[in-house]
């Protein structure tokens, strides 16, 4: 009976879930919405400013958590409806997804540092 | 007045049937007409060769699952006035092979319930001179709603993950194991640990939670699994410290 590592990926995903239920709808609603619709004012997210606030480190935080966790939600939950639609995937494939993730976790982080 | 309901059965009688056929009968009802009912005027009246399980006619024996209109249900607890104006169409419970009509083998689901050491475990034996162990209000309140399991299999025909890899230990199991771990008189969760632990325990759930809605003693062993599955993340990081494991 071998231990499944499983719980490395629930753990990602469940902070991913976290984050697409209680922020990503916050950044949704500012871009998508607020800002299209001229509701507030457009200087606010003028260019200097977002990157004042992605060179900052706490910016660069928030950025990190709010691309990279959800990343890992979204691979994890596609990776496991393969199996649902009876695609059942193997190592190779797991691999994959879980190396998007993985190779876009990293890439940000090194954008977010470089900014 | 009774009225009439058309059921359609599905047979499979595996001496004379190739593959399962449907066949349908008439059947007078009123109120107080339970499904289970139903198949025993069919039986009695109609046609004696039909085959079906049951016993105590009050959701405590768990033997008369079926798949109603496909819905997972006990005969006994599902009523004919609840369908009325339209057909009911029964067939044996889902995901189990059938063995004849509404007859299935549950086999798999039974050694699965045993394999987890249902049962009380202490690390010294104990003798009717230790006295007995109390349990407060609270602490029975852990593991009780768990421990109401009437081993009926509805759950494992509800969930579309064990109809995709009979190897996923499955609901009432993983709640089963829950509600002894959970018991302060029971000393065997690090043995029952490897259940949950393995890719085909808690971790072959996908949390579509179909098992708690047909679960007619209100179980709940997607809530059961939920919480292993942090119990088992928690193991997780704590063999990664323990050397040799
Ligand atoms: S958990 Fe509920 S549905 Fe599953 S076997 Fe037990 S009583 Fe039946
Ligand atoms: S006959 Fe016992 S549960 Fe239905």
């Amino acid at each position: 009976m071998s231990r499944s590592h499983e719980p490395i990926f629930w753990g990602l995903f469940g902070a991913g879930g976290m984050v697409a239920a209680l922020i990503l709808p916050i950044f949704i609603v500012i871009t998508g919405l607020l800002y299209p619709l001229g509701i507030i004012p457009a200087e606010l997210l003028a260019y200097d400013r977002i990157f004042a606030f992605a060179s900052s480190w706490w910016g660069a935080l928030i950025l990190l958590v709010v691309i990279c966790f959800p990343l890992w939600l979204s691979l994890h939950r596609l990776y496991h409806c393969l199996h649902d639609f009876k695609i059942h995937a193997g190592v190779r494939t797991q691999t994959v997804f879980y190396g998007i993730a993985y190779t876009a976790t990293i890439a940000s982080i090194v954008l977010v540092l470089v900014l | 007045m009774a009225e009439i309901m058309k059921m359609s059965i599905l047979r499979y009688r595996p001496e004379t049937d190739e593959k399962p056929v449907w066949q349908s009968y008439d059947v007078p009802y009123n109120h107080e007409t339970s499904i289970l009912d139903a198949l025993g005027y069919i039986k009695d009246e109609l046609d004696p060769t039909l085959s079906y399980r049951w016993s105590c006619r009050m959701a405590i024996c768990g033997s008369c699952g079926m798949m109603v209109n496909g819905q997972p249900k006990l005969g006994c607890k599902a009523f004919l006035r609840d369908y009325a104006g339209g057909e009911l169409k029964l067939e044996a419970l889902a995901n189990f092979p059938i063995e004849r009509d509404l007859v299935v083998d549950m086999s798999d689901f039974i050694a699965k319930l045993e394999s987890i050491k249902p049962y009380i475990i202490t690390q010294e034996p104990r003798s009717l001179d230790d006295g007995c162990t109390t349990q407060t209000p609270k602490q029975m309140e852990q593991y009780k709603q768990f421990s109401m399991c009437i081993n009926c299999g509805l759950c494992y025909a509800a969930c579309p993950q064990y109809g995709l890899d009979n190897k996923f230990t499955g609901p009432a199991a993983l709640a089963l194991i829950h509600r002894y771990n959970n018991d302060t008189r029971d000393q065997g969760k690090a043995e029952r640990m490897k259940f949950i632990n393995e890719e085909a325990g808690v971790w072959g759930c996908t949390f579509v939670g179909n098992c708690s809605v047909v679960c007619p003693k209100g179980v709940d062993p997607a809530a059961a699994i939920q919480l292993g599955k942090v119990e088992s993340a928690k193991d997780y990081v704590i063999q990664m410290f323990k050397p040799g494991e």
